[in-house]
């Protein structure tokens, strides 16, 4: 991969841009915003986009562009612990697998199969229903759901390199399935992973998403653009406006993130173009 | 090939079983208690006791999986603690919506999605067809709940053309009955395409790429014949896995449009379920799911096997 | 493009014709927000189970009217011995259940005895705790002798947890309601919609409908739009308080905003410290402002309260400028409590809307003296656990919607923790007390003790919302019990 070769594919120029300035306004968020995000004000509500609140502001008088600002921090927090603990767990079990083949492997799948079969939103309503609803579970009940991806993901493309001439002939020289795996395998599943990693890091946006607007994401006075869109539902013939903004953000933050896994996986393997 | 079908069978019933364990575990401890939601603030002890008792509550831990499970064996569910009726029966209800809404919803998925797909692989490389690809990626990119908030807000608060939510019943009459499940398939549907039509293209080219189609190509036959004629039967396979997978996904998948529409359907009843600790009736809608994925995917399986013999070695 | 719009327009208006033209002048569908568990009100305390049943389907020896009266409703009437313990109660002939089961005294005294007894599921089972013994006389005469006068044993018999049932139907009642009422049980579709209609064999008064609909639409947004196309004729009980200006200034509609029993508090727990200290709940109370919490939670319904009594009640005493909104006040209890920088803590709230909208604008409003709560929404059956039953809580939002509910603060055990001699004595003179007079300065007592000690924050009184088709006519205007009485309600021509 190249740089060149990178900047000329147009889904990941537009998706690096994309989501860099998502990245920016999260960051810009921890020092700035055009008013703080627990302010309300009850006699200025469900005020249209003007040129105090650009935005709008909401049900209680909240400037809205704060809001959506400060929840891009939990959106983003949300989905990239989960897919870190869907990649920490999940990349190790299905490289032990592929690497041990037999019986490990067979229990190892179906148990991927067992969590796989578990309606994802269901089990986190269950998981909240124990444990409360919360930021925190949020992300676990994301993280399991991402194991059983990325393990399935690095088996199969593990597997597939245990077949090739380089890894059987290091084999051939005595070295053990841990070190090749972690000469051999590991560097080159990289590029898959991290197109994975984007992948599901945008799913993870939509999953907090739908978790908060079943009332089961971050809770106030966290801002959560899923919880905005739901509490914008009652008042959508009111005020059409707090039910756009939010919902712009997270088409345009997958969006980005999408666009920069297509991307990324073009330019680094060009077979699956 | 039949020793490969029992094995995996006999795996997918050793991950249903699994699942009914983990299910009722988890259950076990929500906090949390339906008797004493029944009754309410003014409620005294003993009439709570003696609701528990009439619920069976007061049974310990595995005498009640165990029952449980010797119930779903005979195809007994269960009675509800809140409806006190059969938890088949309450599911049968609203299966009467989930599953028309889950087959309008691929059904209208399908449809958008094979024609784009197919357009956008024709004319790769050109600006149609990757405008046609670019809608597919915003497609994918939108919630279905937000979707479903701009079709109610366009098409039920400003025009009236269609309910809002709500299900009047198949009793009040097909037509009206039809319409209220109108925008809910369309919010679950479109994503759905769009993730559809990526595949479909993606499929297509990867045939198209194959030495046969060009051989077919190099005999005279052109693009569009061949496109129809060899390259579509064979993107088939992998499309039609993902209709398998998408049809189980939607069929669970219903559960926030569903809240979204106010819809009595699989989902509404298990979150209302979950909420009223009715966890007898969560956990037969549970296993119901679960059990509907696992069959999915083993008829996915098998259909592969068939197709491609070298994958029985391998699971 | 033009003719697409026309074609648009065209499927437009003939949609709304079908739905609008030939409404049948006997039917009407009611919106209700939450679908009820079962339907036999003597085995749930869930207010949907009586937004339908009640005097609909089932009847008690009395009845509250729409004014919150004692009616006779299956007694026609009864004499009180004069040491004030013994009623006999005259009932109704040629009543029958809606089976055809003939109703007699027998089936008084199995419905009282039931609801009393050792195997009781009762909801409300501590209303019947003042009854010693239940005698037929006859058929149509029964005696029902108490351990203790009591001032509301009428009213009591009233609810709808002692309606008279069938030893024949008992069983049965949460999935086939069997009644004495104008109305009988029709269809369940569960998940949308319950059906009654008119019972033709009724022993008083007929209904004035043949058919009415209970559909249930629990989403705000959705309840808007079902009255708007027509699908539903009346929402007793709106749940959208956004959309209700909408409908004041529509002419099709008819908005009528009443009371109910709701009385809407910040709960404390009064024995976990800081809020064992009274200056610091002092404090609390102070730093709420109702106006901006009613106004943001409640789109402006709803009467704010500074005690814990119904604003409509005649014994009622205006206490909230005794609590009034004032910030500097409270930063100043605080100090004076010890706590000049405040203390963290936790607000767990229910689901509905004016507790999590509410808990949001007062988590807002705290932060401004100091105290950082953490907001923990719960489901009603882990709040009925937690907070409820086992008092793990610090501060919670509730409305207590049952009717002369002023002793709950009396109650030893209940989750405020609030333990007030002073208060108990109250109580027990006002249960003693007949004079009217006499009753009401000891309520009003009552009133001025609770907004001293504040055990809980006592905010604003639940609105009764009712949107209607303005041809509507005899749906109850306030919401004395929660009870939607269709025996007199029709239609306008």
């Amino acid at each position: 991969m190249s740089i060149g070769n990178a900047l000329a594919n147009r889904s990941f120029c537009v998706g690096l841009i994309v989501t860099s300035l998502i990245a920016l306004v999260a960051l810009v968020s921890f020092v700035w915003t055009p008013y703080p995000v627990g302010a309300l004000d009850i006699a200025g509500k469900l005020k249209p986009p003007s040129a105090a609140h650009w935005l709008g502001t909401d049900h209680f008088g909240r400037d809205i562009l704060s809001m959506i600002m400060v929840g891009s921090r939990n959106s983003i927090a949300v989905a990239s612990v989960s897919v870190a603990i869907g990649a920490g767990i999940g990349v190790p079990l299905g490289l032990w697998g592929a690497a041990t083949g037999g019986f490990v492997d067979e229990v190892l799948m179906r148990l991927n199969d067992l969590v796989f079969a578990f309606p994802a939103l269901l089990s986190a309503v269950m998981i909240t229903a124990v444990f409360g609803p919360g930021a925190i579970n949020a992300i676990i009940a994301i993280g399991i759901f991402n194991v059983p991806v990325f393990a399935r993901v690095a088996r199969a493309a593990a597997l597939s390199l245990w077949s090739r001439e380089f890894v059987i002939a290091a084999g051939a020289i005595g070295k053990s399935p841990a070190r090749i795996t972690r000469d051999h395998i590991l560097p080159n599943l990289a590029s898959l992973l991290i197109v994975q990693a984007t992948i599901q890091f945008s799913l993870g946006i939509l999953a907090e998403a739908g978790l908060s607007y079943v009332g089961l994401g971050s809770q106030p006075p966290m801002p959560s653009w899923g919880r905005m869109l739901f509490e914008a539902q009652t008042m959508i013939g009111l005020a059409p406006h707090i039910a756009l903004f939010p919902g712009l953000a997270i088409v345009i933050t997958v969006l980005g993130f999408n666009l920069l896994g297509d991307g990324l996986r073009d330019v680094l393997d060009p077979k699956f173009q | 090939m039949l020793t490969y079908a029992t094995k995996r069978a006999l795996i997918a019933i050793l991950t249903l079983l699994a699942a009914s364990l983990v299910v009722f575990a988890m259950l076990e401890i929500v906090p949390g208690d339906p008797a004493r939601l029944m009754l309410g603030m003014n409620a005294t002890e003993d009439a709570v006791h003696n609701l528990q008792e009439q619920m069976g509550l007061n049974q310990p831990l595995a005498i009640r999986y165990f029952s449980w499970l010797g119930g779903l064996l005979t195809g007994d569910l269960g009675k509800s603690y809140t409806y006190s009726v059969p938890v088949f029966d309450l599911i049968k209800e609203r299966v009467a919506v989930s599953l028309p809404l889950a087959v309008i919803s691929l059904a209208l998925s399908t449809l958008i999605a094979l024609p784009v797909g197919i357009f956008a692989a024709s004319k790769r490389g050109k600006f149609s067809g990757t405008l046609a690809m670019g809608v597919a990626q915003v497609g994918v990119a939108i919630p279905n709940f937000w979707f479903a908030l701009l079709l109610v807000y366009l098409f039920a608060v400003t025009l009236r053309l269609v309910p809002a939510g709500g299900f009047p019943g198949w009793g009040a009459g097909f037509g009206v009955s039809l319409k209220s499940l109108i925008l809910p398939s369309i919010a679950l549907a479109l994503p759905q395409a769009a993730i559809l039509a990526r595949v479909t293209r993606s499929a297509l080219l990867e045939v198209l790429g194959e030495d046969y189609i060009r051989t077919a190509r190099a005999k005279g036959l052109s693009r569009r014949q061949v496109l129809y004629r060899h390259a579509l039967r064979n993107a088939l396979i992998p499309v039609l896995t993902i209709l398998g997978l998408q049809f189980a996904f939607l069929l669970a998948g219903t559960i926030i449009i569903e809240n979204v529409f106010y819809l009595p359907g699989l989902g509404r009843l298990v979150f209302q379920a979950i909420t009223q600790r009715d966890l007898i009736v969560v956990e037969g809608v549970v296993m119901l799911l679960i059990a509907t994925l696992i069959l999915v995917n083993l008829l996915v399986d098998l259909s592969y096997a068939i197709v491609d013999p070298r994958l029985r070695g391998r699971s | 493009m033009k003719s697409w719009k026309l074609a648009i327009a065209g499927v437009a208006i003939s949609l709304v014709m079908s739905s609008a033209s030939f409404a049948a002048k006997t039917n009407l569908v009611l919106g209700i927000v939450l679908e009820p568990p079962h339907l036999d009100p003597t085995a749930g305390a869930a207010a949907a189970i009586d937004e339908i049943v009640y005097a609909n389907i089932f009847e008690g020896l009395t009845r509250i009217g729409p004014k919150g009266n004692v009616l006779p409703a299956l007694a026609e009437s009864w004499t009180q011995s004069d040491d004030g313990k013994v009623y006999t109660f005259k009932l109704h002939k040629d009543v029958k259940f809606h089976d055809g089961t003939a109703f007699d005294a027998d089936d008084v005294k199995f419905s009282l005895d039931r609801a009393r007894g050792d195997k009781s599921t009762n909801a409300q089972k501590g209303l019947f705790s003042a009854i010693d013994t239940v005698n037929v006389v006859d058929p149509l005469t029964v005696k029902v002798a108490l351990k203790q006068p009591s001032g509301d044993f009428l009213y009591n018999m009233g609810w709808g947890d002692a309606v008279i049932v069938a030893p024949e139907s008992a069983g049965t009642n949460k999935d086939k309601p069997v009644g004495t009422g104008p109305f009988k049980f029709d269809s369940w579709a569960k998940g949308s919609q319950i059906v009654i209609a008119k019972n033709a064999d009724y022993w008083g008064k007929p209904a004035l409908l043949d058919k009415a609909t209970f559909r249930v639409i629990p989403d705000p947004a959705a309840a808007t739009a079902a009255l708007l196309a027509g699908d539903v004729q009346a929402f007793p009980v709106f749940p959208s308080y956004e959309t209700i200006p909408q409908f004041q200034v529509d002419p099709r509609f008819k908005v009528v905003i009443g009371t109910t029993e709701g009385e809407t508090v910040l709960g404390m727990n009064n024995k976990k410290p800081p809020f064992d200290n009274p200056k610091v709940r002092q404090a609390i109370t102070h730093a709420i402002d109702r106006k901006s919490l009613i106004d943001g939670a409640m789109f402006g319904f709803g009467t704010p309260i500074g005690s814990f009594f119904p604003p409509h009640h005649p014994a009622y005493v205006d206490l909230t400028a005794e609590t009034a909104y004032d910030p500097e006040l409270a930063k100043k209890l605080m100090a004076e409590a010890g706590h000049p920088d405040g203390f963290k803590t936790t607000l767990k709230l229910p689901p509905p809307t004016y507790a999590r909208r509410g808990g949001e604008i007062i988590a807002a409003e705290l932060r401004e003296i100091g105290i950082d709560a953490e907001i923990i929404p719960v489901e009603w059956a882990q709040w009925l656990d937690q907070v409820f039953k086992n008092k793990d809580y610090a501060m919670t939002i509730v409305s207590h919607t049952e009717p002369n509910d002023l002793n709950i603060f009396s109650r030893d055990d209940y989750y405020f923790n609030y333990d007030s001699t002073a208060f108990k004595e109250l109580i027990k003179q006002i249960d003693v007390t007949s004079d009217g007079a006499e009753r009401t300065e000891l309520y009003q007592q009552a009133q001025k003790l609770l907004a001293k000690d504040v055990p809980a924050a006592f905010l604003f009184q639940l609105p009764k919302t009712g949107v209607w088709d303005a041809k509507i006519e005899g749906l109850w205007e306030n919401g004395p019990i929660q009870a939607n009485d269709l025996t007199s309600v029709k239609w306008l021509d």
